[in-house]
């Protein structure tokens, strides 16, 4: 057997073992759960705009976003955020919900190896990426903005 | 104050957002770090062109609070940073208007790792 179609084979194989993701529910639960982080976000942007008139609008949506995060980080101890995740894929993973998820989950998981190699190493699995490409990106846009 | 269109909205965009990202974790089986910075990106260029400010006018919430916004913000403050203090501002400005979820996302889960302990291996060993 030469190794294109051995590969194409165990690819099928992969394909069969894989755990089937059904379309339609995942896309409308995907849906679902990122609309309600995107309202309760709205919620509390107005509860802050509200007690603080004269913050600026970008100030508020700071807080905001600073609130949502810190209740994630409470989620994901208490194991309630996995729960969300598994349900809502995507909608979990797109709101800064998904972000900071994605910064206390392995903190947490990794506890055991220690605080530093496991805590503070492991915090930056999935987070590193995009804060790196977050930095390199604002500035390659800072650069954009020397001509515009 | 409450204007309960804002929720609406809020709930309609930020669901159709996700709802495209899970349509790519269904096609592609992209991962989560993949399709963080996609999107990052993707934030970053709406905010260049200029097309990100009135798109957040029109759904709020459902604007800033996908991982989009966050790729805005970074990019609005590389590029209003560049202006205001000139070359220095290039490298200042991203992380300083992106400081605040950074900053409260490595606190808060430093914090919460050490006040709890992993619930997912629960009676799975």
């Amino acid at each position: 057997m030469d190794k294109e179609k051995r590969n194409t084979s165990y690819n099928l194989y992969v394909d069969a073992k894989l755990p089937k993701t059904k379309a339609w529910p995942s896309l409308f639960k995907a849906f679902l759960v990122g609309g309600i982080i995107c309202a309760i976000g709205q919620g509390f942007f107005d509860i802050y705009s509200y007690f603080f008139p004269n913050l600026a609008e970008s100030e508020i949506t700071t807080c905001m976003l600073m609130t949502i995060i810190f209740i994630t980080c409470f989620l994901t101890g208490l194991g309630i955020y996995d729960v969300v995740g598994a349900w809502g894929g995507a909608g979990s993973v797109i709101p800064i919900t998904g972000f900071s998820n994605s910064i206390s989950s392995p903190s947490i998981e990794f506890k055991k190896e220690g605080i530093i190699y496991g805590i503070c190493v492991k915090m930056f699995t999935i987070a590193g990426p995009v804060i790196v490409c977050g930095v390199v990106g604002s500035i390659v846009c800072g650069i954009v903005g020397l001509f515009i | 104050m409450f204007n309960i269109w804002d929720y609406v909205i809020s709930f309609l965009v930020g669901g159709f957002i996700c709802f495209l990202a899970q349509i790519l974790v269904i096609r592609t089986k992209i991962t989560t770090a993949r399709i963080l910075v996609l999107f990052l990106i993707i934030g970053m260029v709406l905010e260049v062109f200029n097309i990100y400010a009135p798109f957040k006018e029109f759904a709020k919430a459902g604007a800033s609070v996908p991982i989009i916004g966050f790729g805005a913000s970074l990019a609005r403050g590389a590029i209003m940073a560049t202006k205001e203090y000139g070359l220095i501002g290039i490298f200042t400005g991203g992380l300083t208007a992106a400081s605040g979820g950074i900053a409260m996302a490595i606190f808060a889960s430093f914090i919460f790792a050490l006040i709890f302990s992993s619930k997912t291996k629960r009676g799975g060993h």
